[in-house]
């Protein structure tokens, strides 16, 4: 289990032979990968810059973690999620569970990142033609959230 | 006599557009001691007194959620001397 903040990109088949680590009990390997879209609420997007809160989101990452581990049947979960400004394509966070089977895999995968959305000390701001702004909280995704 | 009421210090830290809004980051924050028991809401209310944008992000209907020592709390929540407060919108991440 393991999560990690940070500025630079991750290589997500490293990534994920790193977590399963030749395990032989693992059959499935469910992943999520974030990336910057270029058009969000109408507005183009030339860049994205993403804050977080040092000490907590770590803290709030790793509760979700073992959150998941509770809930579901895996093996080991990974989080990795980027700060600082990305432009569309990049990769913002990438989300990687093993398990025995693949519903479990996929049932912990999504919770974790409907959880990570409305718990994790994150926040984006977005710059457009029209200036910058911060991005505002979706009510989709505490319903999303509020499923688990 | 010297006035010895013992105060309340708190450190109070301010994130995304909050901390846009009140232009620092951060601050220690005094309060008099002796009183009932403070609460985040007790907090909530004395920055909002300061106007001017604290009025206006902290004010009714704006979503503002409140952290102490890096766990998320509700308004009830008792701040205690040394706890690290720290106000921001709604989080926006992944």
């Amino acid at each position: 289990m393991a999560v990690r903040v940070q500025t630079a990109d991750f290589d997500v088949g490293r990534e994920i032979a790193l977590l399963r680590g030749g395990d032989k009990r693992v059959g499935a390997v469910a992943s999520f990968i974030g990336t910057v879209r270029d058009v969000n609420d109408d507005a183009t997007v030339s860049t994205l810059t993403l804050e977080h809160y040092p000490g907590m989101t770590e803290k709030a990452l790793e509760a979700i973690v073992a959150e998941a581990k509770s809930r579901f049947d895996i093996y080991d979960a990974l989080v990795i999620h980027r700060v600082g400004t990305l432009v569309p394509t990049d990769q913002i966070v990438l989300v990687v569970v093993t398990g025995a089977h693949r519903e479990t895999a996929f049932d912990a995968c999504r919770f974790l990142m409907d959880y990570l959305k409305t718990r994790a000390p994150f926040w984006k701001k977005e710059e457009t033609p029209q200036g910058v702004r911060w991005v505002e909280a979706r009510a989709s995704d505490d319903e999303a959230a509020a499923r688990w | 006599m010297r006035d010895t009421a013992p105060t309340t210090t708190l450190h109070i830290v301010y994130l995304a557009r909050l901390r846009e809004a009140f232009g620092t980051t951060q601050e220690r924050l005094a309060l008099a001691g002796g009183a009932a028991p403070t609460t985040v809401a007790d907090i909530v209310a004395l920055l909002r007194q300061r106007g001017g944008a604290y009025a206006t992000e902290l004010g009714a209907g704006r979503a503002v959620r409140v952290a102490v020592n890096h766990t998320m709390v509700t308004q009830d929540a008792v701040v205690r001397p040394g706890d690290e407060l720290a106000l921001f919108p709604p989080v926006t991440g992944g």
